[in-house]
């Protein structure tokens, strides 16, 4: 029987962190050489875990599906990083990030974690720059911020609009160091395909050659997945193509709980679908909503190219719902807006699926120069993929599948419910409850991975030092490597006469209908069902050319997908499960008369967690209450 | 539109390639490459065909996974552009378009446009970093950058590390990278202590990897998709030869 327990530590927030620390016990540095850690992706979150366990001396193996470990996913993000370092004296503090948080994830995550990311947030920002990521500066040489949606203050650095890759960049440089020092091992172009456990424990990971197709036994004192989201489940997404959920479904599957699946950010500016085969959304980041606009016609009909619509016949609706915080609303809430716009039958553009975000006010005020200097690969960006020149004429926005803030559950330790397996990073569910806030991201996984595992992991291994390293040789990575081999031999004899894309396309349009940005319990009860359905024409019906032992990227679809299926089956469970709307959660059926999210307080301040109980089964639903002592629960206003 | 394929095909390393043509018809203008391809792909699948397989992720310019020489170009016609931003309203409907991996000795080819870039890695591992340990770094605003400086640090930094550079060069010299790397380092006070090591180290390993020398005849700049100027090769070689002089006067 799995018990949660969140292991929060004892005492004042503000101290549960340091205390705790100072007290977990350690493994000495003779003992650490003895002790072998797996990190299973090298985005942010997991290149640093693995810079850092390498630097203490643990033997540290790396993992990544990519050819090269810097172009892990977080290479994409754009827009920044926060940290409350209050430089721009306007009243940040640690305690205001974590509030920003808490409310911005609309009370439903655990406070003590978010207050110890946010605590840690300045303890980034100062190893990055030592690193030398070159993050933009003011005048005076000192480090330059700006203001990101659901906040007030401007507490958010950046490197253009290229400020994940220069974080990685940042973070692979510091794993380099760690390679060529001998401490940590990169394994390149390797799928995570299964997690072996021994009497319990996490010891290893079964991983497939992408180059050769062999399965490989890697074994270890403990496992760590830093393998980002699943965004990619609705085919459509800003997420790189290669995104997965398929390392963490594996460990589902062996008895790690997954925590709020449902949980899912619609991005509310990425620019909008063009044709029928797209096959990624392109992310214009948060930062532009700084200074432009978003707007649509006051007219239905309205024919009138962008530029030719006079200000009376324009709605700014975000700045006319939400006053207070204007065209920097937080993301759920914006996205919503637009749909609800769109919807209404005011969307721009040939589909009507659109809304504007105008730069004209801002150029006329800043100069064309300041603007570009802020946004200049962005508006690259967007005329190199629509052949618009945003400086002239509004782009062209719409939401889309960006973010999972749910993911597996994990304690104070980051440690979920198997043994010696860690998440770290947008793998795991811990920080941003219903909604993420910009900029928090890249701030959590560096976080996770520099600060915070580097202590927790520790104490698990401090009563490791006695395990020897072992053999792969065992019935248990047997057992594991033949499940792998039947699974992949299942997928290739079906040979039927539909491509593996063509499932993923239309299982990403029943999630984004049915388990959106607005979801109803008929809606979701019917996605169910097609899921359903689609999962069983899947195994009758897609066809894989080529063989297993060789580089076969149509197999590495496949087997991501035949794994979507599922997990899009329990996201639809836990939107149906919880009874409520709350932050990316918005059920039709819940909510208030002005068409906002209403919470339930009562019902529904808890994490919900999800056992594995076998596919199509219906999976056991844990509960971790959430206990705030330390904010109100609020309506959440931004108005 | 409809296109004429002129395809690298190769099953893998051991195997010879050769040219394969194709027709494509019904394309889009509004499709990126990488959709074109995808969607070539699907066709070949389902008429029972091998899928050509290509890198990507990101599919926005920024992981660098993407990298084919079309008709004749790293990344294809359009300056600063990565092949998954290049749409195919840039060619002509009817053309011939000639798809090729990077050629290179220095990256060997994999699979028909895939090849293997690990010797960039090679390189940054010779000492493509700054050696500070986690933790006890002091407040980032302590050590002031002349904007200036570090807005020419980020010019170098926006490096993707496709390797176009090496591609467009006849030399197949990878001047270009490992300068913009080196150049990053060496221009912030942070990377500058161990400026004169590193730049020692990191062109020992590219001479090393096979990479041919540079003789400054500027592709690596005209096709590289993020802009990075020449002038960061310049400033390698001062680096350089400046680090030579030092370490033969100690
Ligand atoms: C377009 C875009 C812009 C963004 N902008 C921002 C921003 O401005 N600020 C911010 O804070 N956040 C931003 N985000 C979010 C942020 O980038 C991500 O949440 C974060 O980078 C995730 O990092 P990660 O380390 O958890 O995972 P990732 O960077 O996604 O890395 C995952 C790693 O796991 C590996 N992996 C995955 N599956 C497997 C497997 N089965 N086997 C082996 N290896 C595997 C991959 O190879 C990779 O190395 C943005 C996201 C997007 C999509
Ligand atoms: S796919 Fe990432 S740069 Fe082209």
């Amino acid at each position: 029987m799995i018990k949660l327990e969140s292991k929060i530590p004892q005492g004042p927030l503000a101290d549960k962190w340091n205390n705790y620390k100072s007290h977990l016990s350690l493994v000495s540095p003779a003992n650490k050489k003895k002790l072998d850690i797996i990190v299973v992706g090298t985005g942010l979150s997991g290149a640093s875990s693995a810079s850092a366990l390498g630097e203490l001396g643990y033997n540290v193996k790396v993992f990544c599906f990519q050819d090269s470990s810097r172009r892990a996913h977080s290479v994409a993000a754009q827009g920044g990083i926060n940290a409350a370092k209050n430089y721009k004296n306007d009243g940040d503090s640690v305690y205001r990030l974590f509030y920003d948080m808490i409310k911005g994830g609309d009370f439903r995550a655990r406070e003590a974690n978010v207050y110890r990311a946010a605590e840690v947030s300045n303890l980034v920002i100062d190893h990055f720059s030592a690193m030398g990521v070159p993050f933009a500066r003011d005048y005076g040489g000192g480090l330059d911020t700006r203001s990101f949606g659901g906040v007030q203050v401007s507490r958010t650095f950046y490197a253009k609009g290229q400020t994940g890759q220069q974080c990685l960049l940042g973070t692979y440089s510091s794993l380099n160091r760690q390679i060529a020092k001998g401490n940590v091992t990169l394994y390149t172009r390797r799928d995570m395909l299964d997690l072996v456990m021994v009497d319990g424990k996490a010891r290893g990971i079964i991983t497939r050659n992408l180059l050769t197709g062999e399965l490989e036994r890697h074994s270890a004192h403990a496992v760590v997945l830093a393998t980002g989201g699943y965004g990619t489940v609705f085919y459509l997404s800003t997420l790189a193509l290669g995104s997965n959920s398929s390392a963490a479904w594996a460990a589902h599957k062996k008895g790690a709980l997954f925590a709020n699946p449902s949980f899912i950010q619609i991005h509310p500016t990425s620019i909008p679908v063009l044709n029928d085969y797209q096959s990624k959304l392109t992310l214009m980041s948060e930062s532009l909503r700084n200074d432009g606009r978003v707007w649509v016609p006051k007219e239905k009909d309205e024919k009138r190219k962008p530029n030719d619509i006079p200000e009376e016949d324009r709605d700014y609706y975000l700045e006319r719902r939400y006053p207070a915080f204007g065209n920097l609303v937080p993301r759920d809430v914006a996205s919503r807006a637009a749909k609800e716009r769109c919807d209404a039958g005011y969307g721009v553009g040939d589909t009507g699926l659109s809304v504007y975000l105008d730069f004209k006010d801002a150029i006329n005020k800043q100069g064309e120069k300041v603007i570009a200097d802020k946004y200049g690969n962005l508006f690259e960006m967007y005329e190199k993929i629509t052949g618009i020149n945003p400086y002239r004429e509004p782009m062209r926005i719409y939401p889309a599948g960006h973010y999972t803030m749910g993911g597996l559950w994990v304690d104070y330790n980051l440690m979920t419910t198997i043994p010696g397996l860690y998440s770290v990073g947008e793998s795991n569910f811990s920080d941003h409850g219903a909604n993420r806030l910009g900029a928090s991201s890249l701030m959590q996984c560096s976080g996770d991975g520099y600060f915070i595992l580097p202590y927790t992991i520790g104490d698990y291994l401090s009563d490791e030092i006695r395990t020897p390293r072992f053999s792969t040789d065992t019935p248990e990575f047997e057992e594991a490597e033949k499940e792998v081999k039947e699974r992949i031999a299942r997928v290739m004899a079906v040979n039927g006469t539909q491509t593996v894309t063509s499932f993923h396309r239309r299982l990403g349009k029943i999630l984004w209908d049915s388990c959106g940005m607005v979801r109803s319990k008929e809606g979701l009860e019917k996605g169910i069902e097609m899921l359903d359905q689609l999962e069983e024409e899947f195994w009758k019906e897609v066809k894989v050319p080529g063989t297993a032992d060789e580089y076969n990227q149509e197999l590495e679809k496949a087997l991501r997908v035949a794994d979507f299926f599922e997990v899009g089956r329990l996201m639809c469970q836990d939107a149906l499960d919880r009874d409520e709307s709350c932050g990316a959660h918005f059920r039709e059926e819940f909510q208030s008369p002005q068409g906002e999210a209403q919470r339930n307080d009562a019902e529904f301040a808890h994490v919900s967690a999800y056992e594995y109980a076998g596919n199509k089964q219906k999976p056991v639903l844990h509960k971790e209450p959430l206990v705030f002592e330390n904010v109100e629960l609020k309506e959440r206003s931004y108005k | 539109m409809n296109f004429k394929l002129k395809i690298w095909r190769q099953k893998n390393a051991a195997t010879k390639g050769k040219f394969e043509d194709y027709t494509l018809n019904d394309v889009s203008p509004e499709m990126s490459f990488l959709q074109m391809l995808d969607y070539f792909n699907d066709k070949l699948i389902t008429e029972g065909g091998q899928p050509v397989h290509f890198e990507h992720d990101c599919r926005e310019g920024i992981c660098g996974s993407c990298g084919l020489y079309i008709n004749g170009r790293p990344h294809g016609p359009l300056r600063n552009t990565t092949t998954c931003e290049l749409h195919m309203r840039e060619f002509e409907d009817g053309s011939t378009i000639v798809i090729e991996p990077w050629r290179s000795r220095a990256f060997p080819i994999i699979k028909d446009l895939v090849v293997d870039r690990s010797s960039f890695e090679e390189v940054m591992l010779a000492g493509g970093f700054v050696n500070i340990n986690t933790g006890g770094a002091l407040d980032a605003n302590t050590t002031p950058i002349n904007k200036k400086i570090s807005d020419r640090a980020f010019d170098a930094a926006v490096c993707i590390g496709c390797g176009a550079c090496v591609a467009a060069c006849k030399n197949s010299s990878a001047a270009l990278f490992v300068s913009a790397k080196v150049s990053q380092f060496a221009m912030l006070p942070q990377g500058k202590t161990e400026a004169a090591e590193r730049v020692e180290k990191m062109v020992a390993k590219m001479d090393d990897m096979g990479f041919g020398f540079c003789s400054n005849t500027y592709a690596c700049e005209f096709d590289c998709p993020k802009g990075i100027s020449v002038e960061f090769i310049a400033q390698m070689n001062r680096e350089f030869f400046s680090a030579k002089v030092c370490s033969h006067k100690k």
